[in-house]
């Protein structure tokens, strides 16, 4: 647990943080995933640019959307009153991070960035169409959540870009939840599932369902997303949806020796149903 | 003795330190002027090492020396215990790979640098060429012909063959036997976990040829000769620190080659050097636990009495024999055969075999966590055989109540029980009778409720020395204590045990207040340093309440005689006259005069009117040899669920019915028993190093090492008998290592219990939910 050396700077502002980046540096957020790494010599930045008190990234608002700063904590966006109406799911997934610890320290811009597969709230951010801000001395851009997240601990991200913040359409008007499967070792996921419907008189306007833990990335689930449209939500369109679910994932999945991709294939199954129940409340 | 403090649950007097960040552990001793250690380690399990170069790291900022495995004139570290007519081997251990290394982490080169980060800077820039060699981590696998082999003097990777018993009288019993169950069993290696790492830093004084050693030890003055032997040092020259200690659960017990290397540098280099590992390198490097297969035979009446248990056990040695490693699955394993019941022919051939992973060695409960289970795994396959409810089964076989020595197939003699007692109160306490219903009927609903009942008997307190050695232990297994008054009666009691997270300091001072009637707030209890405390062979199998502390009571009945004579002097009554209560001595009929035992040490240390022939001072050591092992015992029931569509496994209540004799404290006997059952469940449930092929290890972080955590757990519900050791001083029996041993059968029955239905017979430990998933996939045939 013996990092190389490296130096720190603590940035004021977005502007002085991108321009302290340099080529070996990396932001620090909360460190939760960055400094373990470190100290494995996974990583071995020169420098660390300490962007976690950065006032400009910190706040979250709803105003039509919801916009979340990029270094926002767990603990912040499980506890706020705008996220758990305009986006539960999301106020779940950081609410299910790690422990109080982890959740006060972590934030969702360093969790996406670093991408881990087995991370919760992506699985939301993919499933409720979000967006990703990123600014860069070259200017900004946004990228939606789908094509942010590339591969295994890989993304859009390019060096020396920041998120400053996530966007999220409003979906107050939809019943949303994520539940996941912990991995009993680490509590991270070995599947989570996040769907999002919209519902009109008893039927399924809109689904939107997208899966992490098992993948190794969070991916969006169009099949089974059309097998719930439409329906009452039915046992048939529940198994249809799992079905087609075992396809959407097929091509991303993962797994290890304890838990390998077979079992958690079919728990991808079994939490879709459990999430839609616990989304219907 | 008073009633009052012994059996107090009065607090744990080591918890202020250790809870406010106040205890002082090896690493947090600075030593002026320092060098850091830092090991290169072996990134195969086994490879030839065809190369080092070191030229670019030895010039990096910081670094001092850079020493290889040609470069240690050390001895080789030992095995000490040497277990007769087991054709033993033990093959050459040095502290760092000199042609070969045989695991992952295996030392090859050490940095001696300013700073440890400086240290690990230029570990990471030492060059080592390594050409890879064949690898085998599965003992079964690597005792089979054909096999990776690892040491030359080892041939077919087997270090030992131990059997106990007559193969053909078993043989004969199993032929006659009118039901045989069978059943291979994976006993998974596991990781001890202390939650301090290990550490070491050593300094020598050339001018008095001096070495001190501070260390992570369970056993100080195990360390100091270990040490003096691979140093060569003379053992008065060797002083060993086991400062606070984090735990150990056996793991602080072995003599470990990064010990002897700081000592080896200091001595070297002449400056102090100080070595602290990485959890990553805990995992890699600090010994494992169990990693049995074993083949498993029990034999039965149609009727259900069990006639016979055989097994054969291959036993993971890992790499090289670690200090205890050859005792733990034979000695401490095959003589628990029998446990509480009254089987006539046990069996056990043990096969101790060289592995390309960590070494093992004593991990909580040593050899008989695996004993325990296998007979309670069997008894639940007789009882699924016979198809009787496996409580009657065992109720049947139970051996009946003894006060006073009971001879077993084992030739252990158990020393006192009452199985049934403590049996019947958590059967109690469980509900079993309405259980099965409730059972039957969660069944019809598609629930899977099952129970585990295991009973149980363990050896500890280790042990009489006569049969340490007998058994080829490479020690004694007594131990020393003084009590030592100081003039203004406050008490020192020094002890060559060395406990480390128990809370003995507590148990053993109330010993003493109760003997003596000192206040217990007023007795210190001192360990850990060899050169203030006397001789002890150390804190490990459930040992030192009953060896120290059979010690400790002898010693203060010492004093008292010592006092009671000295006050009847001073009285000037005949001491037959005196009467002694709460800490005061008095003359019968005369209560007003009376004389504290405050008041005794004080005259004794002043020696102005003592007795003809009494020695002045008030202090007494005793040496205590027990004249056998201590047996607690008792059942334990688990109560799960599992949730068929995911495997995962809900613990829903968990019932332990212990009898470790008269409690000294019931607060720490609890304390016991929950960290204990925590650890034995985590056995069945989560628990397991993964090795890759190559010899990986995949669960090297607690990301993927699945600890316990406590939300896994109901509160467990404890009950007690209480059946004193006959032979101890103050009647007590060991407690440290029952949770363990009792409860991974206990909550692996209950959840092949709740799989019965499907027809699941078998799932290799630990029973994680993909695990359990996967057979019920299995048992479906997919549906
Ligand atoms: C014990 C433990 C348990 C955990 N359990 C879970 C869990 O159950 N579920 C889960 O999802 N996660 C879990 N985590 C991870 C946690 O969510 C981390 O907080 C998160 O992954 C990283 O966030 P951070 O703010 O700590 O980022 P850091 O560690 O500071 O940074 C991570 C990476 O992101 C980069 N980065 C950080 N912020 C930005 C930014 N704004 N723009 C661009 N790049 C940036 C950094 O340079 C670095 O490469 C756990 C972590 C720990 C230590």
């Amino acid at each position: 647990m013996w990092p190389q050396q490296f130096d720190y700077q603590r940035a004021d502002s977005v502007e002085g943080a991108l321009a302290a980046i340099g080529d070996n540096g990396k932001f620090l957020a909360g460190g939760h995933s960055l400094l373990p790494a470190m100290k494995l010599r996974l990583s071995t930045p020169d420098q660390l640019v300490d962007i976690s008190r950065i006032d400009a990234l910190r706040g979250i608002s709803r105003n039509g959307s919801l916009a979340i700063g990029g270094a926002a904590t767990h603990a912040e966006i499980a506890a706020s009153a705008a996220v758990g109406s305009a986006c539960p799911a999301l106020a779940q997934a950081c609410g299910m991070v790690g422990d109080q610890a982890v959740r006060n320290f972590g934030t969702l811009g360093g969790n996406i960035a670093h991408a881990d597969p087995a991370s919760d709230p992506p699985t939301v951010l993919v499933a409720c169409g979000a967006t990703i801000h990123i600014q860069s001395v070259d200017g900004s851009r946004s990228v939606g959540a789908q094509d942010f997240f590339v591969d295994l601990f890989e993304t859009d991200l390019q060096d020396g870009e920041l998120i400053t913040g996530i966007s999220l359409p409003d979906c107050s008007d939809c019943q949303c939840a994520y539940i996941k499967l912990p991995h009993p070792a680490s509590r991270y996921a070995i599947v989570g599932v996040a769907v999002c419907l919209k519902m009109n008189g008893g039927i399924c306007a809109q689904a939107d369902v997208a899966v992490g833990g098992a993948t190794v990335k969070a991916v969006k689930c169009a099949g089974a997303e059309a097998a719930l449209t439409g329906s009452s939500l039915d046992e048939a369109a529940l198994a249809a949806a799992t079905d087609a679910l075992s396809d959407d994932i097929g091509d991303w999945l993962t797994g290890d020796v304890a838990y390998p991709e077979a079992y958690r294939s079919a728990m991808a199954g079994v939490f879709l149903k459990r999430a839609i129940n616990a989304a219907k409340g | 003795m008073s009633a009052r403090i012994f059996g107090s649950g009065i607090k744990r007097r080591e918890d202020p330190r250790l809870i406010t960040g106040e205890a002082r552990y090896t690493d947090d001793i600075k030593l002026q002027g320092a060098l850091h250690m830092a090991v290169v380690r072996s990134p195969y399990a086994h490879a030839r090492i065809v190369s080092i170069d070191s030229s670019a790291a030895a010039a990096m900022p910081g670094v001092r020396a850079i020493f290889t495995g040609g470069d240690i004139d050390l001895a080789g570290l030992p095995t000490a215990w040497l277990i007769p007519d087991s054709d033993l081997k033990t093959p050459e251990h040095p502290a760092l790979a000199r042609d070969v290394a045989r695991y992952v982490g295996d030392g090859v080169a050490i940095v001696l640098a300013d700073n440890r980060y400086q240290a690990q800077d230029a570990a990471d820039a030492v060059m080592v060429d390594y050409a890879e060699l064949p690898v085998v981590v599965d003992p079964h696998e690597a005792a089979q012909a054909g096999a990776p082999q690892l040491h030359d003097d080892v041939e077919g990777n087997i270090a030992f063959r131990w059997v106990m018993g007559d193969r053909e009288a078993s043989d004969a019993v199993f032929a006659a036997a009118d039901v045989v169950v069978s059943e291979r069993i994976l006993q998974q290696r596991l990781l001890p976990t202390a939650m301090e790492p290990r550490a070491a830093s050593a300094q020598y004084n050339a001018a008095t040829g001096e070495l001190t050693l501070w260390c992570t030890s369970q056993n100080p003055h195990i360390h100091r000769f270990i040490v003096s032997a691979v140093t060569g040092l003379p053992e008065n020259k060797v002083r060993v620190i086991a400062p606070e200690v984090g735990g150990g659960f056996g793991s602080k017990i072995p003599c470990y080659p990064d010990e002897a290397l700081v000592s080896w540098a200091a001595m070297k280099l002449g400056v102090p050097v100080r070595w602290a590992e990485t959890r990553s390198e805990n995992y890699l490097t600090t010994i494992h636990g169990r990693d049995h297969v074993q083949f498993v035979d029990m034999a039965a009446s149609h009727d259900g009495k069990i006639l016979g248990l055989r097994a054969t056990v291959y036993a993971g040695m890992g790499a090289y024999l670690s200090t205890a490693a050859p005792g733990i699955p034979t000695i401490l394993h095959g003589l628990l055969y029998v446990g509480p019941y009254t089987i006539d022919n046990v069996f056990c051939e043990s096969i101790g075999v060289m592995t390309n992973a960590t070494p093992t060695d004593a991990y909580r409960g040593a050899g008989r966590p695996e004993a325990t289970f296998l007979l309670e795994r069997m008894m639940d396959k007789v009882a699924g055989a016979l198809d009787m409810d496996p409580v009657a089964l065992r109720r049947q076989n139970l051996i009946p109540p003894f006060e006073d020595g009971y001879e077993v197939a084992t030739t252990l003699i158990y020393d006192s029980g009452d199985y049934e007692a403590a049996f019947d109160k958590a059967l109690e306490m469980a509900g079993y009778a309405d259980f099965r219903s409730h059972q039957a009927q969660a069944r019809q609903t598609g629930r899977y409720l099952g129970i585990g009942v295991t009973t149980y008997t363990e050896m500890c307190g280790l042990g009489p020395s006569q049969v340490a050695g007998a058994v080829g232990f490479q020690g004694g297994l007594w131990e020393s204590a003084t009590v030592r008054v100081t003039p203004t009666g406050k008490v020192q009691a020094l002890i060559g045990a060395s406990p480390h997270g128990q809370g003995s300091e507590t148990t053993l001072a109330q010993i003493i207040s109760a003997e003596l009637g000192f206040p217990v707030d007023d007795i210190e209890v001192i360990h850990g340093d060899t050169t203030e405390t006397p001789m002890g062979w150390g804190t490990y199998g459930s040992r030192t309440t009953p060896v120290t502390g059979a010690a400790l009571a002898q010693a203060s009945r010492k004093l008292k005689e010592k006092a009671r004579a000295l006050a009847a002097h001073l009285m000037e009554a005949n001491p037959d006259d005196i009467e002694y209560a709460d800490g005061s001595f008095s003359v019968k009929g005369s209560p007003d005069q009376a004389q504290s035992i405050q008041d005794v040490a004080l005259m004794a240390h002043l020696a102005w009117n003592m007795p003809e022939g009494m020695d002045p001072g008030f202090e007494e050591s005793q040496f205590y040899d027990p004249p056998n092992f201590v047996y607690p015992f008792g059942t334990h029931i688990a109560i799960v669920e599992v949730d068929p569509v995911t495997g995962s496994i809900d613990l829903q209540r968990y019932i332990a019915v212990d009898d470790c004799g008269p409690q000294i404290n019931p607060e720490i006997v609890a304390g016991q028993i929950h960290g204990g059952v925590v650890q034995g469940v985590a056995q069945a449930l989560c628990e397991g190093v993964i090795y890759d092929d190559s010899g990986q290890l995949l669960t090297g972080t607690m990301l993927d090492y699945c600890l316990p955590k406590a939300d896994m757990f109901p509160n467990f519900e404890l009950g007690e008998t209480v059946t004193p050791s006959p032979h101890h001083p103050v009647g007590v029996k060991g407690v440290g290592e029952t949770g363990t041993i009792a409860s991974t059968p206990t909550v692996y029955n209950a959840v092949l219990d709740a799989l019965s239905p499907l027809g699941i017979a078998q799932i290799d430990m630990p029973l994680t939910a993909a695990k359990v998933w996967q057979a019920i996939q299995n048992a479906n045939g997919g549906n």
